[in-house]
């Protein structure tokens, strides 16, 4: 049993940029309509999907979780969105944050920029910036939206419009690319989102994860959620010799063995791949099992 | 977190998101969604 767990984690670990980009494909599955210039408009789109995508990508396969929280605590109708925060601790109780590390499709363009060649800087001493998200989340994603309405009650979607750059980066280059209509509609919000974009690029060719660990509201969502979550990480300590290389190998500043399921823990497994007496691995389903692990003791 | 705590927050939030995604798909706010995920969201690409 606990080499079949091995395993699997270390298969998980291995091939987590391949499961990326299936996810990435599944998540963006109409796409001839990169061509055609405009979204798809069937019936799926009434499910969110569990990763930032945006519903304006061309080839979008459902709706963005953020997108329609704000869309239905802005709208003149409700006050509270149910059926998204439903889906929210849904997915969180599930997946946690393993959902950044595997699904999203912005974490993995961000890995992907991060491979280039580049100088690269450690986020170690950028700890505090971490709750920023916290703050996004309530005041973009909440406050805003339901706050600061027009004459008909009707809110703006605050986060997607002054911060989000995957509706820029998914929805606005290949819409205007294949839509002259589009193309001479965009304006100076355009710039500024453009901008935000940019400098997210530049961010990830020296840092590892920007967006996700400092700015992303649904990151923090998952992250409130990674404690209570189903799949979690284990560590032996049976097995454990201490050696520090799963601290050093984490880029998202987690020290594995004391918190291994930390709320930045976004279950990338590099811990796993980097630990040599196979002390790491996931576990998946309710509580933990009976060895001898650190969660069991309390962190 | 001990584990009899976690299997009880598990259990708790799994049937609270089911009964809120139902209750929520009940009151129209489904619907909400997909008319906002159909159109092309113009603050999201940057017209306005």
């Amino acid at each position: 049993m606990d080499k079949k767990k091995h395993k699997i984690s270390q298969f998980l670990a291995h091939f987590r940029g391949w499961i990326q980009a299936v996810a990435t494909i599944l998540t963006n599955i109409h796409l001839p309509n990169f061509f055609k210039g405009e979204i798809y408009r069937g019936d799926a789109k009434t499910v969110c999907v569990p990763g930032l995508n945006c519903y304006s990508c061309p080839a979008a396969t459902g709706a963005c979780p953020i997108g329609a929280f704000q869309a239905v605590i802005g709208s003149s109708k409700f006050k509270f969105s149910y059926y998204i925060t439903g889906f929210f601790i849904l997915i969180g109780v599930l997946l946690g944050r393993f959902v950044c590390g595997f699904l999203c499709p912005f974490g993995w363009f961000q890995e992907l920029l991060h491979k280039i060649p580049f100088k690269k800087f450690s986020t170690k001493k950028l700890k505090s910036l971490r709750y920023i998200k916290y703050g996004v989340l309530l005041i973009f994603v909440i406050l805003l939206p339901l706050l600061v309405t027009n004459s008909l009650g009707m809110g703006n979607p605050f986060f997607c419009k002054y911060l989000c750059p995957q509706g820029v980066l998914e929805g606005a280059i290949p819409l205007s690319i294949a839509n002259a209509s589009i193309r001479a509609a965009l304006g100076k919000l355009f710039t500024w989102k453009f901008g935000i974009l940019i400098t997210f690029v530049i961010l990830s060719l020296m840092f590892y994860r920007p967006f996700c660990k400092w700015i992303c509201p649904l990151g923090a969502i998952y992250a409130l959620c990674n404690k209570v979550s189903f799949l979690q990480m284990k560590v032996d300590e049976d097995k454990c010799v201490s050696c520090g290389k799963c601290e050093r190998a984490c880029k998202m500043d987690v020290d594995v063995t004391k918190h291994p399921n930390h709320t930045e823990c976004i279950r990338c497994g590099m811990c796993i791949k980097e630990c040599p007496t196979e002390a790491i691995h996931y576990q998946y389903g309710f509580g933990t099992d009976k060895t001898n692990l650190k969660e069991n003791k309390g962190e | 977190m001990k584990q009899i705590n976690r299997a009880a927050a598990q259990i708790t939030l799994l049937a609270a998101a089911i009964l809120m995604i139902g209750y929520g798909a009940m009151r129209g706010e489904a619907a909400t969604v997909l008319s906002k995920a159909i159109k092309l969201c113009m603050e999201c690409v940057g017209i306005g």
